[in-house]
């Protein structure tokens, strides 16, 4: 399959480009009217760059004290990782080393992924009212961790196969307990998909829209919901829009672009190493 | 006991091994296990359980109502209408995601300069919010101040004014595009991982056996990287099942009933007109129709093995 040089690599680049518009264009259009002024916004024709990068939009966001929403899903996207990546790996190296549960198990395990959200929102709704738990920082943070934890035992299973037995072996041998294995053996060797595995756990509890959206009424609004607050019946506040979204899509764009190695293996489910 | 410890392989442990080690797997098994059966069976029974019964936002009646709940669903037109829709917007959107990605797939397949460039910043709009890439879409389409009119003036030389949110031959083709635009990079970061890792020897064997490109395509690369592709199309298959929220930030399910899903159908019946049992046996039978598209992926995958 290779492809021959001079024209056909002109016409590989054109191709490329082209492609690169398409992808791009949409996050350019979110991220400029972010910095337009109202009359920019809805201006006929469209203003396809705006005359000055002015941040009056995100002012308001700030002074409004909106920006709020932004920290809360950072607390519940950081606080459900940090769970859901601990009792995913202790039990990902209990089906990865011992076999717990069987096929079945894991089989269960992954099953729970395929649920869909909407489904399983519904019934937790129903007892999170019984408990009291609705609007509650806690509420969510079980549920973000308990969505992301079949996906965390996936992941971590197929990162603890890759350690040696040998270097268990060698610190039981020199006296170390079996969580002490686990803590200061296992999991240093498998940082690196530790890390790459809570990147992905962090984004989909960032990025969600439906759990937060049944789940909470005033304290505990993410950025997501937020972002459709603005949505009236006649009028969009299309620069709160804008700006709202890119205060919660960057720091997405951030980690990612960090972790650019990462990624194939982590929305494959595994299946592809990258 | 000795099992649990053979099957490591790391070594038998004494008799007297102390309670914490005998258990140990389980130990380790059970915080995961306990969580998930918190937000997943507990809630489960008793959804089936309010679905016998009659729960709405005016009267908590909690008699057993037999399968009332479950005879309304199957003369609801609305409910089998948004399937209707959602395996639509399945049908479309899947093979379309499919076919682009590869495209783009083998387009950078073949070293070219600034080839990892390309690839991070395509792959952006999969990480985006999805409910942030149905607020973007909607500013795009947007029949006034939006570009995408102002594209299509360019070329037909005159204004054009579409009303794609509105109006009902339009606002298919822009939800598409708007789901195609965030998943496409997805198929193609997978397809593209796969095609990376055909066997060199066998391509190159093949071209001096005098295999054509696209037989070479057909023979050796296509067999070489179907799992991954059975991968990405049940994942993906999945999402597009439940797909909520692109469609929630562009149409909200409308104009009217046109482009609701059976998600947001869901969420209407049960969180805007508070029928709580009607909207626990949707839940339930959505997990069952789910259940049986799944069981049957899975044992063409088995087969495909």
């Amino acid at each position: 399959m290779r492809a021959d040089r001079g024209l056909g690599l002109v016409l590989r680049m054109v191709a490329a480009f082209a492609a690169l518009l398409f992808f791009l264009f949409p996050i350019y259009w979110l991220f400029m009217i972010s910095f337009k002024t109202p009359d920019e916004i809805f201006a006929y024709p469209p203003v396809w760059w705006p005359a000055s990068l002015q941040t009056g939009n995100y002012a308001v966001l700030f002074k409004d004290g909106d920006v709020w929403t932004v920290w809360n899903s950072f607390v519940l996207a950081g606080t459900s990782t940090v769970l859901a990546m601990l009792l995913g790996t202790m039990a990902a190296y209990s089906i990865a080393r011992f076999g717990t549960g069987g096929k079945h198990f894991a089989n269960w395990i992954i099953s729970n992924r395929m649920i869909p959200p909407i489904a399983i929102v519904f019934p937790v709704f129903l007892l999170f009212v019984k408990l009291g738990w609705v609007d509650t920082y806690h509420g969510l943070i079980v549920l973000y961790t308990a969505f992301n934890l079949p996906y965390v035992i996936w992941m971590m299973r197929g990162y603890v196969q890759d350690v040696p037995l040998e270097l268990e072996e060698a610190a039981l041998v020199d006296g170390c307990t079996r969580f002490q294995v686990l803590f200061k053996v296992v999991f240093p060797v498998v940082r690196g998909g530790l890390f790459a595995t809570a990147v992905f756990t962090f984004v989909f509890a960032w990025n969600d829209f439906l759990f937060a959206l049944i789940l909470s009424r005033s304290q505990v609004v993410t950025f997501p919901v937020q972002v459709t607050h603005y949505f009236g019946g006649q009028s969009n506040f299309w620069a709160k829009i804008a700006a709202m979204s890119a205060l919660g899509t960057l720091p997405i764009f951030i980690v990612v672009a960090t972790l650019q190695r990462f990624l194939v293996r982590g929305i494959s489910l595994g299946a592809v190493k990258g | 006991m000795a099992a649990a410890v053979g099957a490591a392989g790391v070594r038998h442990e004494p008799a007297r091994a102390p309670w914490v080690d005998r258990h140990f797997r389980w130990l380790l098994v059970a915080p995961a296990t306990f969580v998930i059966l918190l937000v997943g069976l507990f809630p489960f029974v008793y959804t089936l359980l309010v679905s016998f019964q009659n729960i709405t936002m005016l009267e908590e009646d909690t008699s057993f109502q037999g399968f009332a709940n479950y005879a309304r669903l199957l003369s609801d037109t609305r409910f089998w209408e948004a399937l209707g829709h959602t395996l639509i917007f399945l049908a479309i959107a899947l093979p379309a995601e499919l076919v682009l990605g590869f495209l783009l797939a083998l387009l950078f397949l073949e070293k070219m300069p600034g080839r990892q460039i390309f690839v991070a910043l395509i792959v952006l709009p999969v990480v985006v919010s999805p409910i942030v890439a149905g607020a973007t879409w909607r500013l795009l389409f947007d029949n006034r101040f939006g570009p995408i009119n102002q594209i299509l003036s360019w070329i037909a030389g005159e204004p054009v004014t579409i009303l794609w949110i509105n109006n009902p031959t339009f606002v298919y083709p822009a939800i598409l595009l708007a789901e195609i635009w965030q998943w496409t990079p997805f198929m193609f970061l997978l397809l593209w991982a796969a095609l990376n890792e055909v066997d060199r020897s066998q391509l190159e064997a093949a071209e001096i056996d005098g295999a054509s490109w696209w037989q070479r395509l057909w023979w050796v690369v296509l067999p070489a990287i179907r799992p991954v592709v059975i991968i990405a199309l049940l994942i993906r298959g999945l999402d597009l099942f439940r797909l909520f929220d692109v469609v929630w930030g562009l149409t909200r399910g409308g104009p009217g009933t046109m482009t609701e899903t059976i998600s947001i159908y869901t969420y209407v019946v049960g969180f805007q007109q508070f029928e709580t049992s009607y909207a626990a046996a949707m839940a339930l039978v959505i997990i069952l129709l789910l259940s049986a598209v799944v069981m049957t992926a899975l044992d063409r995958v088995a087969i495909a093995r």
